[in-house]
C-alpha cells in the first residue's frame, strides 16, 4: 500500500514549464512516477518534452484533472504565485497537493490553509517548503532522490529534506514504505500526527522514524498522539540542540522563542511517550535497525 | 526580524494606532534637544527608554523618567552604552510622559499549533503576558482570528470584551485593535504586541510600548530592509548575507559547512556531542550552502567560515541527494584554488564527509587532489569526532 502516494497515483505539475518543474518532472518520470501533465495558464494547449515523454500543458488544475484523471498535484510555482496555485488546487478538489516552493510568506500559507479548511479539507496539503513524498518502487512526487533507497517496511516523516535523504540512505538495505517530507515552515498542511496515523493504519509499514527540529510544539503534540494511538514502534530524532534562542536556523520555522521550541523539550516529550530518540542520525538508524531485526 | 520599540511605534503611527509623542536619539545631546522641543510644545516630562530587542529593560535600569532637557541628557547619557542581557544600548527613545489610569494587553500573532492567527487580550497589562498566564490565567483571552475574515469592528469588540477591557476603554481599544490588525497583515508581521495599552485619566487609549516581528519570507514584497540594524548584526553574518549565504554565528571552534538546514542543524549537534570528549569543543557557526554546492558557493562558504578567528578546524558535511558528491568534491578543490588566488592562506584543517549520490567518485577526486589541509572521514559521526579532535589540538 504505502501512504498518500501509491503506484496508481496520477501526478500533475503546477508550474511544469518552469526550470524547477521541468527538471524535477523529468526526474519523477525517470523514477517511474505516472506524470500526466501540468499547468501554465499562459501555455495552455502546448506540450512539453520531459525525459522523452511528451506531456500536455493545461491552463488550470481542473482542466488537467478532467483530461488526465490526475489526483496528485506537485507545486513548483514561485513564492509570489504559490498561494494562488494552491487555492486553485483546492477549488479543483484534487485529493493531494504537495507544495515544494520555499520562502512563502506565512500569511499566504495561513490563508490557503484556512481556505482548505473552509472547503472541508478535501485536498490534503503537504508542505510548503518540503521535499515531497516518496513511496519507493511505486511513485515519487517532489524532489526526493529516487535512487538512494529501496522499497521496504519503514515509514518516515520529517521536517527536513537532507535529513530525510540521509536516513533513507542509511537504511537503504531495509527500505521504506513511504517517506513524507512535511516541511520546515511554521505553518504546514500535513503534520507529523497525520503521517503517524496513516503509518499506523498502513499494513505495509511496520516501524516509523520521526524526524523533528526546533521550533513550535509539533513534536510534543506528536508524542502525545503516539502515546495514545500508535502501537507500531517509533524511533525519533530531533535536530537543533545547539541552536541559540531567537535565531532562525535555515528553515523559517526553526526558531526557539524564549524557552519554547527547544530540542531538549521535544526529545523529553518523545521519550516520555516511549519513543527511543537517537543522539545522531546514525544512532537513530541503528535504533530502527535493531527494532526491525528483532521483529 | 524583530523590530526595536521605536520602529514598532513608527509602524503603529503609520496605521493610526495612537502612540505618545516620541522621537529616537543616538546621543545624550539629541535626547536633550528632543526634550527641549517637546517642552516647547507643552510636554517637559519625558521617559528615556533604552532601545534593545529584549525584555526586562525597566528592571535593568534602562527606562527612566526625566523632568526637562538637562535631566533627559543625564539619563540618556547613563542609559546609552548600557548592557542589557548582552544587548548594548545604541539608541534611546524619548517619549512624552503619559499619565496612566489602567494598563491592558493586546496582541496579534501567528498561532503555529492551530495554523491560524490569534489575538491575545487582557485587562492585566504592563507585565510580561507569560507572567499573567502563570499568575492569573483567567484574565487572558485567546481569540482565534481567521486569515480569511480578519478583524472588523465587531471582531475587534469581541476580542476586547473577551479580554474584559472595561467599557470606558472598550470602544477606543477596539478601534486600536482594528488598526493593529491592518498593520499586522499589510506588513506581513508574525507578532504585533501592545503592552501596555493604556487608558489615560483623560480617557484616551494609547499604545505605550510595542513589539513587532516581521516575516523574513515576505522580504520580496515588503521593504523590511529599512528596519535592518547594522549595529546589532554580527559582521561575519553581514558579509555572509551579502554573499547570499545562510550563516549564523555561534561561539565554538569548529566551522561548519553543510547542505540543507536540517542536516546542518544536526551537524552542529553531532559536533557538540563529539566535542564533549575534547574539553567542550563546540560548533562555530551554522552555514547551509543549499542544494547546488557549486565551487563558487563552496569558496564563499569556506572564506566566510575561515574569517572567524575562533575557528580552529572546519567540517564540511555533505549528503548528496540530487547534488552529486563528485561535483561537490570538484567544488572543494576549485574553492581552495580560488581562495589561494584571492590570497587567502588556508592553514586550518578541513574534515570532509561525503556520502550519498556519487560518494565514491567524490572521495576519489579529493584523494587524488591530495590537498594538505583536507582530511576525509566517511561517516558523519566519525568526521565530527575528528573535526572536534583537530580543533582541540589546534586550540591547545
Amino acid at each position: 500500500m504505502a501512504i498518500f502516494l501509491t503506484a496508481e497515483s496520477r501526478v500533475l505539475i503546477q508550474g511544469i514549464t518552469g526550470s524547477e518543474g521541468r527538471k524535477h518532472g523529468a526526474r519523477m518520470l525517470a523514477a517511474g512516477t505516472v506524470v500526466v501533465g501540468g499547468t501554465n495558464p499562459r501555455k495552455a494547449g502546448q506540450t512539453i518534452e520531459l525525459n522523452g515523454a511528451s506531456l500536455p500543458v493545461f491552463g488550470t488544475v481542473a482542466d488537467t484533472m478532467a483530461a488526465t484523471g490526475a489526483d496528485v498535484s506537485v507545486v513548483f510555482v514561485p513564492e509570489n504565485g504559490t498561494k494562488g496555485a494552491v487555492i486553485e488546487a483546492i477549488d479543483a478538489e484534487i485529493p493531494l497537493c504537495i507544495v515544494i516552493t520555499e520562502g512563502i510568506p506565512v500569511h499566504d500559507t495561513a490563508e490557503f490553509w484556512a481556505y482548505a479548511t473552509q472547503k472541508g479539507n478535501k485536498t490534503r496539503i503537504v508542505g510548503p517548503n518540503c521535499p515531497g513524498i516518496a513511496s519507493p518502487g511505486k511513485s515519487n512526487a517532489g524532489i526526493i532522490p529516487a535512487d538512494i533507497t529501496t522499497q521496504g517496511r519503514i515509514g518516515l516523516v520529517s521536517k527536513s529534506g537532507t535529513l530525510t535523504y540521509q536516513m533513507m540512505y542509511e537504511l537503504r538495505d531495509i527500505g521504506f514504505s513511504t517517506a513524507v517530507g512535511i516541511g520546515g515552515d511554521p505553518v504546514i498542511g500535513t503534520t507529523h500526527i497525520d503521517c503517524l496515523r496513516a503509518f499506523q493504519d498502513d499494513p505495509e509499514t511496520s516501524a516509523i522514524v520521526m524526524i523533528g527540529e526546533i521550533g513550535g510544539d509539533a513534536e510534543e503534540r506528536a508524542a502525545a498522539f503516539i502515546e495514545q494511538n500508535v502501537t507500531k514502534p517509533v524511533v525519533g530524532y530531533v535536530a537543533g540542540f545547539t541552536a541559540p534562542e531567537g535565531k532562525t536556523m535555515g528553515h523559517a520555522g526553526a526558531i526557539i522563542s524564549g524557552s519554547s521550541g527547544t530540542a531538549q523539550a521535544k526529545k523529553e516529550a518523545l521519550e516520555k511517550a516511549g519513543v527511543r530518540v537517537g543522539k545522531t542520525p546514525s544512532e537513530t538508524a541503528a535504533l530502527i535497525r535493531d527494532i526491525i531485526r528483532s521483529a | 526580524m524583530d523590530l526595536f520599540e521605536y520602529q514598532a511605534k513608527e509602524l503603529f503611527a503609520e496605521y493610526g494606532v495612537p502612540v505618545p509623542k516620541d522621537k529616537v536619539a543616538s546621543t545624550a545631546a539629541e535626547a536633550r534637544d528632543i526634550t527641549t522641543a517637546f517642552a516647547a510644545e507643552g510636554s517637559p516630562q519625558v521617559v528615556v527608554k533604552a532601545q534593545v530587542k529584549t525584555g526586562g529593560r525597566g528592571k535593568a535600569g534602562g527606562v527612566k523618567l526625566a523632568d526637562g532637557p538637562s535631566e533627559a541628557y543625564e539619563k540618556a547619557e547613563r542609559i546609552l552604552g548600557m548592557d542589557i542581557k548582552g544587548h548594548t544600548v545604541h539608541k534611546v527613545l524619548i517619549a512624552e510622559a503619559t499619565d496612566i489610569k489602567s494598563e491592558y494587553y493586546l496582541s496579534f500573532l501567528l498561532d503555529r499549533a492551530n495554523r491560524t492567527f490569534m489575538s491575545i487580550c487582557s485587562v492585566e497589562g504592563g507585565v510580561e503576558i507569560e507572567e499573567v498566564a502563570h499568575s492569573n490565567p483567567d484574565a487572558i483571552a485567546r481569540v482565534p482570528v481567521s486569515p480569511l475574515t480578519g478583524v472588523n469592528h465587531a471582531k475587534a469588540l469581541e476580542i476586547v470584551r473577551a479580554g474584559r477591557i472595561p467599557e470606558e476603554a472598550a470602544e477606543q481599544a477596539a478601534v486600536l485593535a482594528e488598526r493593529l490588525w491592518a498593520m499586522f497583515t499589510d506588513e506581513d508581521a508574525t507578532l504585533a504586541e501592545v503592552n501596555p495599552m493604556v487608558l489615560t485619566p483623560d480617557g484616551r487609549v494609547l499604545a505605550l510600548d510595542g513589539k513587532v516581528t516581521l516575516d523574513d519570507n515576505a522580504g520580496y514584497r515588503q521593504d523590511h530592509q529599512r528596519f535592518a540594524d547594522a549595529s546589532a548584526t554580527d559582521p561575519i553574518e553581514a558579509r555572509a548575507k551579502e554573499k547570499h549565504l545562510n550563516y549564523v554565528k555561534l561561539d565554538g571552534q569548529v566551522g561548519i559547512i553543510g547542505n540543507g538546514a536540517g542536516l546542518v542543524m544536526s551537524t552542529l549537534d553531532v559536533v557538540a556531542y563529539a566535542g564533549e570528549q575534547f574539553g567542550g569543543i563546540r560548533p562555530a557557526n551554522f552555514l547551509d550552502i543549499g542544494g547546488g554546492a557549486s565551487a563558487e558557493v563552496m569558496a564563499n562558504g569556506l572564506e566566510i567560515v575561515l574569517s572567524d578567528p575562533s575557528v580552529t578546524s572546519v567540517f564540511v558535511n555533505v549528503f548528496g541527494g540530487i547534488t552529486a558528491c563528485d561535483a561537490v568534491a570538484n567544488g572543494i578543490v576549485s574553492a581552495l584554488d580560488m581562495l589561494a588566488q584571492r590570497g587567502e592562506h588556508v592553514d586550518r584543517p578541513i574534515v570532509v564527509r561525503l556520502d550519498g549520490n556519487k560518494a565514491s567518485e567524490g572521495r576519489a577526486i579529493l584523494r587524488e587532489a591530495s590537498l594538505a589541509v583536507v582530511e576525509q572521514v566517511d561517516t558523519m559521526d566519525g568526521a565530527a569526532r575528528r573535526a572536534a579532535e583537530l580543533a582541540a589540538a589546534k586550540g591547545a
